[in-house]
């Protein structure tokens, strides 16, 4: 339940007045709730929890975290059927970084 | 079963349990607070890589688990409500109450319905101002922000049919419940990362100082759980008691302070049962005054229905770490996750449940 995915925020919104973003999981887009990160912006990255931004973390470990959660299933279990949809996220060999 | 550590960072994660090997020269009871590093640590094999001087103690870490039995019969209570659109995350839907779970209410026509976040029940109430919305509000200070806004914005809005059952709940009172219980063997603590991104570590020097016991923040990958447990063994070895922060790429001292400012508002601390271990002062929070109109049990006039335990789980014991998932004479047999006895079978950060999941069917043979 404490699970946090890490994302990048690709945009930002007002909605209600309150601020709001998409956030981008490996592919899988989902609307999130930035009130906490009042300072993040577009091409930060951000651990998402119960669809609210709690913290920014760096790029580098969140594409380490997110392999992660692709190989254990994770993100299926934390997005449901989004997760497994193709167009909305490719295979995990297409992301994965090519063999040396 | 092949195990992440083993196709990725495998030597890494060996170097580190080689360390931790050389380190410790007495058995070091660690307990890791939260539920998800618990299936981390299962799933992995962490606690197989170790050495027989560490000893992972599984803590109270899930709140599905320890959601009072009377609170998921109250849940069950208002779900089954004509007119109640019943919203919870899904872990809650097959926790058993007294007599039936969520899930039962659903089949039986009530409205109950799995969100991702509590976001969405509070669009429910917009779509749907003719009937009464419920959240069920549980979890620990990662989901309490997420909790807070909702009661927040219904309260802006003037959304007048959105309701929280709230049993929110704390990790520092529960650290230092379990040191001042009679019979605690844990040393250490590891602490819940994603707890941490939101509260920071403010709050922990003064429990490590009282209760002697190194606290690290550790996050939730192998590596992660890997490097907490060194440090918190290179300190007991130390004789010191300290706060340190193993993961500082998501966790500040100061947390979240907006998040922070937002709870302050909307919750105050409260007294609350924990499933399984009982009334832990001051270790959760309710809504406060200015939101008690949002209060599921105050709209609903549920507060009257108590329940009781099945005497055959012994989840209490494993909440608290006096006993394995796999010593419990009901494991595996009368208690399974298609007929769990307890939450702590059910739920996907429950030590049961990972115990289950990943074949610890019979109790490990330890030097």
């Amino acid at each position: 339940m404490c699970l946090g995915v890490p994302g990048k925020v690709v945009e930002i919104f007002p909605e209600s007045g309150t601020r709001m973003g998409i956030v981008d999981f490996a592919g899988i887009r989902k609307q999130v709730c930035l009130a906490y990160l009042p300072d993040i912006e577009v091409g930060d990255y951000t651990i998402v929890h119960v669809g609210f931004a709690i913290t920014r973390i760096d790029e580098a470990s969140a594409q380490e975290t997110l392999r992660t959660f692709r190989e254990l299933g994770l993100l299926e279990e934390e997005f449901g059927e989004e997760a497994r949809t193709p167009e909305a996220c490719p295979s995990p060999a297409a992301w994965r970084e090519p063999a040396p | 079963m092949k195990y992440l550590s083993e196709f990725r960072d495998g030597a890494a994660a060996r170097a580190l349990a080689r360390e931790i090997r050389e380190t410790a020269t007495q058995r070091w009871p660690i307990m890791e607070v939260c539920g998800g590093q618990t299936h981390s640590i299962i799933r992995n094999g962490i606690d197989q890589l170790l050495p027989d001087a560490i000893e992972l103690i599984h803590g109270p870490g899930c709140p599905v688990c320890v959601t009072p039995l009377e609170l998921i019969d109250r849940a069950l209570a208002i779900a089954a409500r004509p007119g109640v659109i019943f919203c919870s995350f899904g872990d809650m839907l097959r926790v058993p109450g007294s007599a039936k779970d969520l899930f039962r209410v659903k089949s039986e026509g009530g409205d109950v319905r799995v969100v991702y976040s509590p976001l969405d029940a509070v669009a429910l109430a917009r779509r749907h101002p003719d009937r009464e919305v419920v959240f069920f509000g549980i979890g620990f200070e990662t989901t309490a922000p997420a909790n807070a806004m909702a009661v927040h914005l219904a309260k802006r809005e003037g959304l007048r049919n959105f309701s929280m059952l709230v049993s929110h709940v704390l990790v520092p009172p529960a650290i230092a419940a379990i040191m001042s219980a009679p019979r605690n063997r844990v040393r250490a603590f590891l602490a819940a990362g994603h707890v941490c991104c939101v509260m920071g570590f403010w709050q922990y020097p003064p429990l490590a100082a009282r209760h002697g016991a190194p606290i690290v923040v550790t996050g939730f990958e192998p590596l992660d759980i890997l490097e907490g447990i060194r440090r918190a063994v290179r300190q007991l070895e130390a004789g010191q008691a300290t706060v340190e922060n193993a993961y500082e790429r998501a966790v500040t001292f100061d947390g979240n302070r907006p998040a922070q400012a937002l709870l302050e508002e909307v919750f105050e601390t409260t007294d609350r049962a924990w499933r399984g271990i009982g009334v832990i002062p001051q270790s959760g929070w309710r809504l406060r005054e200015a939101y008690r109109d949002f209060d599921a049990e105050v709209r609903f006039d549920v507060g009257g229905i108590a329940a009781d335990e099945s005497p055959l789980c012994h989840a209490g014991e494993v909440l608290q770490g006096n006993l394995k998932p796999n010593e419990c004479p009901a494991f595996g047999n009368a208690c399974t996750p298609r007929t769990p006895l307890g939450a702590t079978m059910v739920s996907s950060e429950g030590a049961c449940a990972a115990y289950h999941n990943y074949g610890r069917l019979h109790q490990l043979q330890r030097a």
